[in-house]
């Protein structure tokens, strides 16, 4: 084809490519704008920018585990459970770990990070084999893990904040890297990197999208279906591990009721970002964006001092609602359009 | 026959470019039982859509009961006594046969409580004019695809009903159902009701139906008495090629069986079963949907392992205890429901294709290699003549036809010895089945075993050296095709 279209069709072409992922960027572009006119000095500072990084990936990396496991068809609501245990075991480690002057071994920060990751990996396979082997709906068997694994944060804790471990961890954690970019950023965009390969360039990729599509068919074409989904959960419990030794360090300290909130709003973020809950489809660059624009609305929101952070719930429930209302008119306009051509 | 019930009239519909009709005009009279037939695609369904007012047609006009119509809204159809059956009957899965029969007529009435007694009464009246026999209270999900039939006829005959529609009525039943169904027709017709039956097999155009009209790309290539029609004739019209049917002579058959079963049996569904394959060769297994086929199918794909017995491959002894094991000897299964278990529809005919060899065409660690994955879809496109602009399409874009090649490029594809097919041409076309019958047949010359385990009776017949007739879980007969025919396996059937 040659370059003689016009740029507005090519744009419409690019558009109609991938619907979804144009229009989180539209909605970004547009909420920079409006926050460029109104709050410029407040936003459009990098120490702003650099919080927003630090705080974007505890929740970020677990919507990266609940995107897998809704390829898969399930879902994965134990997260915030997996994320507040892992951070308290690691506590209790940190809090052992920590000589008298204050300080921690060279080696206690690789440790935390390599157990704290055989944890979550340990929660991830527990939940796949409740999945795949006894058959429990996703849905429950997670919301059941999630319960549990909250419940043994409560009894080992008492439900005290566990703190006073060396400010070490949290310092590392929260250091620059060329005094620019936050360690936790670098952790997210590692992980996420990892996923987008996962998912378009290997063989796990590909049979998690078919397992998604059809498990049936999946089982017929000889896919080891209980592994897939096993390995599913476990990479799912390794990104909300993570998550949670982002948190250990956010917060200095670790507890079981933190981030509570995240559970939903993992949910939101994945189906915002454009993967079917019924499985087969979504990509992790949606996923990606949905999880900036929810920190940049949010953070945004917080430049004005006459909204009260009460609202936020309300402001997600808004947007997640609007877009999906989008997609309806979307999809509805192309059926509409096919109408018209039909009366041609 | 003077007095027309229905009559259609150069009747034109195109969507978005495509000329779904063209010009078709045809006549069913009262107590008719007329035949429509034509492969998919051929606007049999637009036909109906158009008849019972779900689309309006470009041009042309319907005259129904001695009255015109340029175009008929559902309302007006089901008001003139035309009532469509569809394939998947429209009934209410989770409610009860009392309450899916009452349902119409509570709303019709609108009524805004529940009168129990009623609609008992109401249901009874229902099932009672066809002299079905079923529990009111049973819920209607759980019955057998034949009673959901029996359902559907019963509340069609609810109302003044002049005309039924049914849509493929015999896709999913059993032999036995599908002669249940036609003493239905018959008494049907008896008291007047016309039946447009939509069908593509031959058999059933021929048994059932006094009338026909064949479609083909949306034209009208024929129509008249089903007496005139003859079933070379009935190919030709609905595919415009000429076939010669040719039974396959395998030429190249090994001395030793490749595949053996000896003695299997499974709980509750077969047992006692032996037998030989050896390469080059096909081998037919046949019987009614109840015979154990299925299950003796899925046993050796290791979807559903057996109880006694042992298989064996290449005189080794095996457990086919699952899917994995049964290709790991060589061994491939193309499923008797392509849709579910076959294809991934709403994924790309590409990926439809590789999903099964997938780890071959990647490294040690996993990461896919694009280049020879997209020469293998390449491979399979051209050698299977998969009709499509476009490998990374969804599959569901596809016709039955190349679906089906679809199913079979993804077994080809890992070089397997034995291939075992479950209803190979199960609505598909006439002539993607005979492309498909010359696949396997090639298949077989190039030294594969193959096992097709079918009800279609003439297929078996064309394709298939040996035949396997299966009745309650046991082989009964073990015939040579050359040496028999379809009265004689039927006799053994039932």
């Amino acid at each position: 084809m040659k370059n003689t279209m016009k740029p507005l069709a090519r744009f419409e072409k690019m558009y109609a490519s991938d619907r979804h992922l144009w229009r989180l960027i539209i909605m970004i572009i547009t909420w920079m704008i409006f926050i460029a006119i109104t709050r410029f000095s407040k936003f459009y500072t990098v120490l702003n920018f650099q919080t927003m990084a630090s705080q974007f990936p505890e929740f970020g990396l677990m919507s990266l585990g609940v995107m897998l496991c809704m390829i898969t068809g399930g879902i994965d609501l134990s997260v915030v459970g997996v994320a507040n245990f892992t951070s308290i075991l690691m506590a209790f480690l940190l809090l052992n770990l920590t000589n008298a002057a204050g300080g921690l071994p060279g080696y206690a920060i690789p440790l935390v990070f390599a157990l704290g990751i055989l944890v979550g990996a340990a929660a991830g396979i527990f939940n796949g084999i409740l999945v795949s082997k006894f058959h429990i709906p996703p849905i429950l068997a997670t919301m059941g893990s999630g319960e549990l694994f909250t419940g043994l944060c409560l009894a080992l804790t008492k439900g005290n904040a566990v703190s006073k471990f060396s400010r070490d961890y949290s310092h590392t954690i929260n250091n620059k890297i060329a005094s620019i970019v936050p360690v936790q950023l670098v952790i997210f965009v590692i992980m996420a990197l990892i996923i987008w390969f996962l998912l378009s360039r290997t063989v796990f990729g590909t049979k998690l999208y078919m397992l998604g599509t059809s498990a049936t068919a999946a089982k017929f074409s000889g896919l080891k279906n209980d592994r897939l989904l096993i390995k599913t959960y476990m990479m799912s419990g390794i990104c909300a591990a993570l998550g949670g030794l982002i948190m250990l360090a956010n917060y200095n300290s670790a507890r079981a009721d933190y981030g509570t909130v995240y559970t939903l709003q993992c949910v939101l973020i994945v189906v915002l970002g454009g993967v079917n809950p019924i499985g087969g489809k979504g990509k992790i660059s949606g996923v990606v964006l949905s999880i900036i624009l929810l920190r940049m609305l949010e953070t945004g929101f917080n430049r004005f001092p006459s909204i009260s952070s009460y609202y936020i719930s309300l402001i997600w429930g808004g947007v997640l609602i609007i877009v999906m209302v989008m997609n309806y008119f979307t999809e509805n306009s192309t059926r509409f359009v096919k109408r018209q051509m039909q009366k041609q | 026959m003077a007095e027309c019930l229905l009559k259609a009239v150069d009747i034109y519909k195109s969507f978005v470019g495509v000329q779904a009709l063209k010009n078709v005009s045809f006549e069913i009279h009262p107590g008719e039982i007329h035949c429509l037939a034509g492969e998919n695609g051929s606007g049999k369904s637009t036909l109906i859509k158009i008849i019972s007012g779900v689309y309006s047609p470009d041009s042309g006009y319907m005259e129904f009961g001695g009255k015109n119509y340029e175009k008929i809204t559902p309302i007006d159809a089901i008001q003139s006594g035309i009532q469509v059956i569809y394939q998947d009957f429209s009934i209410f899965p989770n409610l009860t046969v009392m309450e899916n029969l009452a349902f119409n007529s509570e709303l019709a009435d609108r009524r805004k409580f529940v009168n129990w007694k009623r609609m008992r009464q109401i249901a009874t009246e229902a099932i009672a004019k066809i002299n079905f026999e079923v529990d009111l209270d049973a819920l209607v999900g759980s019955l057998t695809v034949a009673e959901k039939q029996m359902i559907a006829i019963s509340r069609a005959l609810m109302f003044n009903t002049k005309l039924i529609i049914m849509d493929e009525p015999t896709t999913s039943l059993t032999k036995r159902e599908v002669g249940n169904l036609f003493n239905i027709i018959l008494k049907l017709k008896e008291r007047g009701i016309a039946i447009l039956f939509v069908s593509h097999k031959l058999n059933e155009v021929f048994e059932i139906s006094e009338q026909f009209t064949i479609l083909r790309s949306g034209e009208l290539v024929a129509t008249g008495n089903t007496s005139d029609l003859d079933s070379n004739k009935f190919s030709y019209y609905m595919t415009g090629r000429e076939f010669q049917k040719k039974t396959f002579i395998p030429q190249h058959v090994s001395e030793e069986p490749i595949f053996q079963a000896k003695g299997i049996g499974m709980q509750g569904a077969f047992q006692d079963v032996s037998f030989d394959l050896r390469k080059g060769e096909i081998i037919g297994i046949t019987g009614l949907l109840d015979s154990g086929r299925t299950e003796l199918a899925l046993s050796m794909f290791g979807i559903r392992p057996i109880d006694v017995g042992t298989f064996l491959v290449n005189g080794k002894e095996v457990k086919l205890s699952n899917p994995q094991v049964a290709m790991g000897n060589k061994i491939g299964y193309v499923p008797e429901d392509r849709l579910s278990e076959g294809l991934f529809l709403t994924q790309s005919i590409a990926d439809n294709i590789v999903i099964s060899e997938i780890d071959s065409l990647a490294n040690k660690i996993g990461v896919l290699d694009h280049m020879s994955r997209s020469a293998e879809i390449e491979r399979w496109v051209k050698e299977l003549a998969i009709g499509t602009p476009n490998p990374d399409n969804a599959c569901q874009t596809l016709s039955g036809g190349n679906q089906q090649r679809v199913v079979l490029a993804k077994w080809l594809a890992l070089n397997l010895d034995i291939l075992i097919l479950n209803g190979p041409t199960v609505g598909v076309d006439i002539g993607s089945k005979h492309d498909i019958h010359e696949i396997l047949q090639k298949l077989a010359e190039k030294g594969l075993a193959l096992l097709i385990i079918s009800d279609d009776l003439p297929e078996v017949l064309e394709n298939c050296s040996r035949i396997l007739v299966m009745k309650s879980g046991r082989i009964v007969a073990d015939l040579d095709a050359a040496q028999t025919d379809e009265k004689t396996i039927l006799s053994y059937m039932m």
